[in-house]
């Protein structure tokens, strides 16, 4: 069972992710806002990560390009929004294969106690922009999708 | 899929009925008196769930004799399961990656006090 939880309801175009850290809450924020460190863990290993621009601060903007195993590119951008601190990291995301398709994310990190809970929603302008996303965005070799639906049948049997 | 489809599916399996009925299914075809005997609703109500689940392409329906059978088609579950399956393995291996950093840190952190913005040589290695 993964540890990452990630909810997409039918109907409303939200995509919350949650994962527990086992770090105190200023160490995870950090790993959100430095790009030296944003560098070392978002995407799979199998995309390389090019930083451009990370200014974590109010009106600030980043960009990031992934490119795959094949040289396919893509880029995303965005701006902060208020200064970014552990109750809130807000900013705008663009994939630039779909211009003017943005979303809102707002993270927020949660002090469990020598652990930290981080949860990152994110609201798109409509259901059809969140399925695409996920559906395009992240695009990766598929894999065995009957493996896919066993799992999927084991979890419909356990709810 | 198209994205109309995809919100039909992911409407049918909102419900946690239609949830139980596809489990079921997914053991072989039933009729509508045998979908409904482990719920404390009516055969209509059932019908109803069926209807959407029909509705989805997630349910066929075929005449018996006198039985209406309902069977599983699991197209619609792959497609959906590929969707979802992706963008989880992309934050699921994000944040394993971020798991490693987060222990790389904190060891350094052990060593040396803390420092705003110190994030110097030797905390980098995977």
């Amino acid at each position: 069972m993964s540890k990452t939880q990630i909810t997409a309801e039918p109907g409303i175009p939200q995509i919350t992710i949650t994962r527990e850290f086992n770090a105190p809450r200023d160490l995870v924020f950090r790993a959100h806002i430095e790009p030296e460190l944003v560098a070392q863990w978002l995407g799979p290993r199998d995309l390389t990560l090019a930083i451009d621009r990370w200014e974590a601060r109010d009106g600030g903007t980043w960009r990031y390009v992934h490119t795959d195993t094949h040289g396919n590119t893509y880029g995303f951008h965005g701006v902060f929004h208020g200064d970014p601190s552990p109750q809130a990291i807000v900013q705008t995301f663009e994939f630039e294969g779909a211009p003017g398709h943005v979303a809102l994310q707002t993270a927020t990190f949660n002090d469990r106690g020598g652990s930290t809970l981080a949860r990152t929603v994110s609201a798109f302008q409509s259901v059809e922009d969140r399925d695409a996303m996920v559906a395009s965005g992240m695009e990766r070799g598929a894999r065995d999708s009957d493996e896919r639906l066993a799992e999927l049948l084991a979890k419909l049997q356990s709810s | 899929m198209s994205d109309d489809r995809l919100s039909l599916v992911f409407g049918a399996l909102a419900d946690p009925t239609r949830r139980a009925i596809l489990t079921r299914l997914a053991e072989g075809e039933a009729t509508v008196a045998e979908l409904a005997a482990p719920f404390s609703v009516s055969q209509p109500a059932i019908s109803k769930h069926l209807k959407v689940l029909e509705n989805a392409g997630l349910v066929s329906r075929s005449r018996r004799a006198t039985a209406r059978l309902s069977r599983l088609e699991a197209g619609p579950l792959r497609e959906v399961t590929t969707w979802l399956a992706r963008y989880q393995r992309f934050w699921d291996e994000s944040h394993e990656r971020l798991d490693d950093l987060l222990a790389v840190l904190q060891a350094g952190q052990e060593e040396s006090p803390p420092k705003a913005g110190d994030h110097s040589e030797g905390n980098d290695d995977e």
